[in-house]
């Protein structure tokens, strides 16, 4: 048994703690159950599919998604919007920031134009992480619109899934495995949409509420745990504390003009960091 | 709640695809049609990055700071309470979304349990 100097030390220590032991419950970091790349499961493009469909059960992100979703369908309930707007949303924008920030912008009476902007800005991201991940399933032989349903797919969870599954899949087998993959996502989305949408119609004003906190909650840590260089951090802090600041002006593009400072602040450390380098 | 509650009106979904998913299925179909000769690592794409980041950054301080719906019952303090609260989780679980959150969420129903 540990003496601890102060109760900071025996806090350090339970983190070390959790550090040594935590990794056991962490699903994350268990190996991938998929058949070896030579079994005559792959041989079957649907198989493929069934086998990318069946993982979205072995990863923590799936449960992530769920939330966030729930709290997009809360969030569009009280925001006044349709079920089938929601659904929609979900089926043809499928990036949740998009369609948090079209549902907040619409919602608090920016026009069309303002909302398009700031859903132009967010989804810059999409374009090089399907530059990144579409080479994964390529063969020489792959045509392009064989690689549509992956391209519209492709978001921060599944470009992440990507990168862990696809070693283990066999090339000519990945735009299935992908397309099921994205399927499955897709599915439960739709269904925490709807879950959510009838919770916040149903529940009382404070699970309601519970409901509606999952998006800012789940979205923040996601985005910080996404963060590994300091452009990153800096650009998702100085995001948020200066939004308040732009929402004093008034503007009706507070989102646009706190993203554009903070992000531009950011790359500037970022630039900073490298000249020195 | 009707089925026409449910459904809505056209305008709203025209109004989706316009200010919604064009301007964001855009940049997948670019990335599909051109992807082939752009550097992941370019200094125009980090730049943007950032922007993006912080831009979401800003929707989520929107969110806390002027909440919609059931949320805005919930009092100032308390939400940013609940938000400090799981940041603080998230950091000593070495980063665990899922503890973050329900940090989060248990200081949020806690204390509007506690202020009745």
């Amino acid at each position: 048994m540990t003496v601890h100097a102060s109760p900071a030390a025996r806090f350090l220590d339970a983190n070390r703690c959790i550090a040594r032991y935590g990794a056991r419950f962490l699903p994350a970091k268990t190996p991938v159950a998929l058949p070896p790349l030579d079994s005559p499961q792959w041989q079957s493009p649907w198989r493929a599919f069934a086998w990318g469909l069946r993982s979205i059960t072995q990863t923590i992100l799936t449960l992530v998604l769920f939330a966030t979703y729930l709290g997009i369908g809360a969030l569009a309930h009280d925001t006044h919007f349709s079920l089938l707007w929601a659904l929609c949303s979900t089926l043809f924008v499928w990036a949740g920031p998009a369609q948090i920030i079209l549902i907040t912008t619409l919602g608090s009476g920016a026009t069309i134009v303002q909302s398009a902007i700031a859903v132009t800005v967010s989804a810059i991201r999409l374009f090089p992480m399907v530059v990144s991940v579409l080479p994964l399933m390529r063969t020489p032989t792959t045509k392009r619109r064989e690689l549509f349903f992956a391209a519209h797919l492709t978001a921060v969870t599944l470009w992440v899934e990507c990168h862990r599954f696809l070693p283990q899949v066999p090339r000519e087998r990945r735009i299935a495995f992908v397309n099921g993959l994205g399927f499955g996502l897709v599915s439960v989305c739709l269904t925490a949409n709807t879950v959510g949408y009838f919770l916040a119609a149903n529940l009382t004003q404070t699970l309601g509420a519970a409901i509606l906190l999952l998006t800012p909650l789940s979205f923040l840590f996601s985005t910080a745990r996404n963060s590994r260089e300091v452009a990153d951090v800096v650009a998702l802090t100085l995001g948020i504390l200066l939004y308040p600041l732009a929402a004093k002006m008034n503007s009706g593009l507070d989102i646009l003009v706190s993203g554009l400072v903070a992000g531009t602040i950011a790359y500037g450390v970022h630039w900073w960091r490298e000249v020195r380098a | 709640m009707s089925f026409a509650q449910l459904i809505g009106d056209w305008h709203a979904l025209a109004v989706l695809f316009v200010a919604g998913v064009v301007p964001n299925q855009i940049w997948r179909m670019l990335g599909l049609w051109f992807g082939g000769g752009i550097d992941e690592g370019s200094e125009l794409l980090v730049w943007v990055r950032a922007v993006a980041t912080a831009i979401l950054a800003g929707v989520i301080a929107q969110i806390v700071v002027e909440p919609p719906g059931a949320l805005a019952s919930v009092p100032d303090a308390l939400r940013y309470g609940a938000v400090g609260a799981g940041l603080v989780v998230f950091l000593l679980t070495r980063r665990s979304i899922f503890a973050g959150v329900v940090a989060g969420e248990v200081f949020m129903l806690a204390g509007k349990w506690w202020l009745g």
